[in-house]
């Protein structure tokens, strides 16, 4: 049996957790204080995922740059393959929060959007 | 010149700013004017493009942007007037508002109340003594944060960065995602002024090396950073001899603490906290000066907006009860019980609280001075201890809460002096 110690990154509180693992599954996890605890650790163990963030240039619009994120969590051996894609990516103003401004970036089969209005 | 009447003016449109104005508007005042200084809304959470806002407001995980977006909206549903581009220059004590901006030029307004919410600025590199020369290369986290996410510019390529506090953390993820190459956080004190998920969302991911208790020594370079020295430090915070360590890099980048901005707060008299460096407020984050309140980070410096939010909700509120009330809340009422922050708690907001004039129940804000580990944070109403909960980890770059309950404070028999403190189990 392997023990994990990870450190929640659900939301700010940092819950210290201890995950077994037996055989390659999840036997329990112990240190959360809350649901999100638990779907983390099982997660982090065996497919850890993020949410990548970036700004990306508009023309045309009252601002410079555009943010933007991937729309669902995306695994995090991806990470720099979507920095790559965003590489270059210029759009034209209006934007509007929600707005797809790559789809399916880096073959996750998720897409960026746009967090922030650019008019 | 120009003078203008409102009920209610709001001295920043951030996140603190936008809370309380919409919630002023909603508790019934309809005459709300908020004052930006830059050119849009939202605050520091334009430049705040990560995600992890919002979980307790919205019960959703959202980037900066998009909170602030949430809270404008609300602000133009609610038809709150406000004006970009307009520095605050002063207020005076009878809440005469005087700004300027290029449209109106100076101009004054008359106030019933007036609610301050600038926000925070970085400690810049002169509160430092960093000793070396002045080259450029050398930036506040904030400055980098706000040139690789707004403008699109990178200021540098190989960095290394001092203090560990959340924007630093951020920026370390944030420079290397964009290319660059971030070769060490050093922190002076031995734990980090950082969110734990900060740590290993920005550095561990990326295998960037926390250096604590360390700081920088020396910095190379005349026209342009080109190298810096780092070194342990002992535990005065002086550095070792012989532990120095020299990073090459063309870029220093500093997250070294937060600082409210109070200049024009100190100029209208309000009383300041040597500890927080912000107002000192009663549980209507009313300040000494009687319809002047206080909220965010103008406050106290918070580690989640959402709770800048709630606290500006709150001030939004007793602000418009004043207007509608009069002096209902006369900062002189006897019945103030005082707050005493002691033994590792080092502030609470409020610092006095009235149990006649508070809700059923307040939650008291405040930070620990060091990391404790399985100690219990206890309030004392006189000497009598009535909350004595455990807390597994605490830690200086997280703030904690008391719940105080009215009944219980109402029922104290001659209630004089309440105190927050730390005890080891």
């Amino acid at each position: 049996m392997e023990t994990r110690e990870l450190i929640c990154i659900g939301c700010p509180m940092g819950c210290p957790l201890k995950v077994e693992i037996n055989n390659g599954e999840v036997s329990s996890v112990t240190g959360n204080t809350c649901k999100r605890g638990d779907d983390y650790a099982r997660k982090e163990v065996t497919n850890p995922t993020r949410i990548v963030t970036s700004s990306v240039i508009v023309e045309g619009g009252s601002l410079a740059a555009v943010s933007v994120k991937t729309k669902q969590d995306i695994p995090k051996g991806k990470i720099f393959d979507i920095m790559k894609a965003l590489k270059g990516v210029k759009v034209q103003a209006p934007v509007h929060i929600g707005d797809v401004i790559v789809s399916n970036v880096a073959d996750t089969g998720v897409d960026i959007i746009a967090t922030k209005n650019v008019l | 010149m120009l003078r203008q009447v409102y009920d209610i003016v709001i001295v920043g449109g951030g996140p603190a700013g936008l809370a309380a104005a919409v919630s002023a508007k909603r508790n019934g005042v309809e005459s709300i004017l908020v004052l930006e200084r830059d050119k849009e809304l939202g605050g520091i959470l334009n430049q705040c493009i990560h995600n992890g806002f919002g979980l307790h407001t919205f019960k959703e995980e959202l980037t900066g942007p998009e909170y602030a977006g949430r809270f404008i909206e609300q602000l133009e549903e609610e038809k709150i007037a406000y004006k970009l581009n307009t520095m605050v220059m002063d207020i005076s004590d009878d809440k005469v508002v005087t700004a300027m901006n290029r449209e109106d030029g100076m101009f004054e307004i008359q106030a019933k109340a007036v609610i301050l919410a600038m926000g925070c600025r970085e400690r810049s590199r002169g509160a430092l003594n960093i000793p070396g020369y002045r080259p450029a290369g050398i930036y506040s986290a904030g400055t980098a944060q706000r040139l690789v996410n707004m403008e699109g510019y990178m200021p540098g390529r190989e960095v290394v960065i001092l203090g560990s506090g959340d924007i630093g953390l951020i920026m370390a993820r944030r420079m290397t995602l964009e290319g660059a190459k971030v070769k060490v956080v050093a922190e002076l004190l031995p734990y980090s002024g950082g969110l734990k998920r900060n740590i290993v969302q920005c550095l561990d991911d990326f295998g960037i090396p926390l250096k604590l208790s360390h700081t920088v020594v020396d910095i190379d370079g005349k026209e342009r950073v080109e190298g810096i020295t780092i070194a342990q430090v002992d535990e005065n915070r002086r550095p070792i001899p012989g532990t120095e360590e020299h990073y090459t890099c063309d870029t220093l980048l500093l997250s070294c603490g937060l600082i409210p901005e109070n200049e024009i707060s100190s100029s209208l008299g309000v009383e300041m906290s040597p500890v927080t460096s912000g107002p000192l407020v009663n549980e209507c984050l009313e300040t000494n000066i009687e319809g002047v309140f206080a909220c965010g980070n103008v406050l106290h410096v918070h580690d989640l907006v959402d709770f800048v939010s709630e606290e500006a909700g709150a001030a939004g509120k007793h602000a418009a009860e004043y207007v509608k009330n009069g002096a209902k809340h006369p900062s002189s009422d006897a019945k103030d019980i005082p707050i005493t922050a002691t033994q590792g708690a080092r502030y609470t907001v409020p610092k006095t609280i009235n149990p006649d004039r508070m809700d059923e129940k307040h939650i008291v804000r405040f930070r620990v001075g060091d990391v404790y580990k399985n100690c219990y944070v206890s309030v004392y109403l006189n000497d009598q201890r009535v909350i004595h909960r455990k807390r597994p980890v605490m830690a200086p770059g997280e703030m904690e809460e008391v719940v105080l309950k009215k009944e219980e404070l109402a029922a104290f028999p001659d209630l004089t002096q309440i105190t927050v403190k730390i005890e080891e189990a």
